[in-house]
């Protein structure tokens, strides 16, 4: 049975509808690939019970002949999206045994598809980081390691968990968030498709907030088309996200044609950084090449604010997550440590529930939201953040999608960049500009390193041009043939 | 810009964190170097450029002015850490 954990998404519910094995049969393999991966850390909370009784359930509803888009599909959760009365942490101390009376609008989208849940993947503390390191219930260790070493190597953030667990064939997709890049560098690190829609496309609802203005929901899956299927599970309008945009999800699997001839793709000069690995530019140049092949044309377009993106990011971030996370006062949810007085309360329970590089956020935040600095660091980040989306919307009167690498460098080890913030925070250079302008993108695996790690590539689209970024990545996916396994299960 | 340890303390007590003395010296450092690092955003020249406030161009939508949610205080209490009489429990604020 250790086979149906190989399939693809699409492999799967193909199968499940053929009825080549049945939804328990399925739930059941990859249950026990939960349990047999254990030692990467990449969940948090299982739960195996749910996730039974829902493949039988699914069953039932097929027996039916009412098979939604995800009928008997098992999933994981990064353990930021609220599951009704299953233990939600957000990686964090201070959400100690909270267990929502409310499911999130994204994660009801895809029980009501038919999915079912394996449990809730571990992320760096509120989404906050770029390795997996900052969350409260340890570290995530990669399935992938470099030839010849047996050093652990992060996932990547902040869904390193669900990154691993669909590398490692312990689920066939999971949900990310995506604030700066928290889907896409993972995926890249872990060799899995990763995508992270427009602003709006998915509902927020119920999604443990980190920065309101960027975050976004999205799928990571092992294939394109896999991503399409979950996407259409999870998108939709949610009245209850007043963000949430109220226009049709698309069958976004009906726009994968495989046709990119005369597709104009943006090669942005300024993603040529010194110091990148020559093994990074690479891959770009092969990407350029599988999609002339293709029929498409390459144009040189340039994003003149790209190097100020990232600046930008960590005063608008941190400025939204230091009144996000005011809301973790010892008083509603989680934990408590006592104080004389309330202003003693609020102060130890956040002082204990905290990890460092949150406090570190939340201070930057309150600073330049503080009286006398709003208008030199926030203020001043927004108009910044104006004129990044200004250069992708001029770039887009000339072309159809961007076409770049999703991260820096291969996976890196445990413990590594920990000392030095402003280091881990240029993990996510490639990935945060479209996030200040809320633009749709896709990581996808598109080679290895000299040392044997997956490295991504990144496509970026229009607004709500989801379909068209899946179509061009399918083609570069066919094109790239990655096919090589994490070592923890080849 | 550098910040100083009375700052960091400062900005400790408007955020209600409570930083141990021993750790105050090590943050007032690496905020310095994340202000430092924000600090090229100084040399763009952004007069007359609008500030950002939604990626999306659309408008709030408007609902009804009716309640939706409601008669569920014991879902809302359920996660307190501290709850009686049907409210939220905090240590006393009035003499």
């Amino acid at each position: 049975m250790s086979k149906l954990t190989h399939l693809t998404l699409t492999e799967a519910r193909d199968g499940l509808s053929k009825g080549d094995f049945s939804a328990r049969e399925l739930t059941q393999a990859h249950v026990e690939a939960v349990e047999a991966c254990r030692s990467l850390n990449a969940f948090i909370t299982e739960t195996p019970d749910k996730a039974l009784d829902g493949a039988d359930a699914s069953d039932k509803r097929r027996s039916k002949g009412e098979a939604g888009v995800l009928e008997g599909i098992p999933l994981a959760i990064k353990d930021l999206f609220c599951t009704q009365d299953v233990l939600t942490t957000a990686g964090s101390h201070i959400l100690d045994g909270f267990q929502p009376q409310y499911e999130s609008t994204v994660s009801a989208n895809l029980w009501a598809a038919g999915a079912v849940m394996l449990g809730k993947t571990n992320l760096d503390e509120f989404a906050m980081g770029s390795s997996n390191m900052t969350s409260y219930y340890g570290g995530v260790e990669n399935p992938w390691r470099r030839e010849g070493s047996n050093a652990p190597l992060v996932p990547g953030g902040s869904s390193g968990g669900s990154a691993a667990a669909v590398a490692a064939r312990c689920a066939m997709g999971a949900t990310g968030t995506d604030t700066g890049g928290s889907i896409r560098q993972p995926a890249a690190f872990c060799g899995v498709v990763g995508m992270k829609p427009t602003y709006g496309r998915c509902s927020r609802w119920g999604i443990v907030a980190f920065a309101s203005s960027l975050d976004q929901a999205g799928p990571m899956t092992r294939g394109v088309r896999d991503a399409a299927i979950m996407l259409r599970g999870m998108a939709g309008h949610d009245p209850k996200d007043s963000t949430s945009v109220d226009t049709p999800v698309p069958d976004y699997e009906a726009a994968m044609n495989g046709d990119v001839r005369g597709l104009k793709v943006g090669i942005p000069k300024e993603y040529r950084i010194d110091g990148t690995p020559a093994e990074i530019d690479t891959v770009w140049q092969q990407g350029i090449e599988w999609l002339k092949a293709a029929g498409a044309e390459m144009v040189d377009i340039s994003l003149p604010h790209t190097k100020y993106a990232l600046p930008t990011y960590y005063i608008v971030a941190p400025a939204e997550a230091s009144s996000n996370l005011a809301r973790y006062d010892g008083v509603r949810y989680g934990l408590r440590v006592q104080g004389d007085t309330l202003d003693e309360m609020y102060e130890a329970t956040r002082g204990e529930g905290f990890g460092a590089e949150v406090k570190r956020r939340i201070l930057i935040g309150a600073y330049v939201l503080s009286a006398g600095y709003y208008d030199a660091y926030y203020n001043k980040a927004r108009r910044i953040r104006t004129l990044i989306a200004n250069d992708f919307k001029a770039a887009y009167e000339k072309v159809d999608v961007v076409l770049t690498p999703t991260a820096p460098s291969a996976a890196f080890g445990m413990g590594d960049k920990m000392d030095d913030p402003v280091a881990m925070y240029l993990n996510d250079v490639f990935t945060v500009p479209a996030s200040l302008a809320g633009l749709p993108g896709i990581s996808l695996p598109a080679g290895l390193s000299a040392d044997g790690l997956p490295l991504g590539l990144q496509l970026l689209g229009q607004p709500f041009e989801e379909g068209t970024l899946l179509k061009v990545a399918e083609v570069l996916e066919t094109a790239a043939e990655f096919d090589a396994l994490p070592q923890i299960i080849s | 810009m550098a910040v100083d340890k009375d700052t960091v303390a400062r900005i400790a007590k408007l955020a209600r964190i409570r930083i141990p003395e021993e750790q105050q010296e090590a943050l007032t450092g690496e905020l310095t170097e994340i202000l430092n690092w924000v600090e090229q955003l100084s040399e763009l020249d952004t007069d007359g450029v609008e500030p950002m406030t939604s990626v999306v161009a659309m408008s709030l939508p408007k609902r009804e002015d009716a309640v939706t949610d409601g008669n569920c205080a014991d879902k809302v209490l359920k996660n307190a850490p501290e709850g009686a009489h049907g409210f939220f429990a905090v240590p006393k604020v009035v003499e």
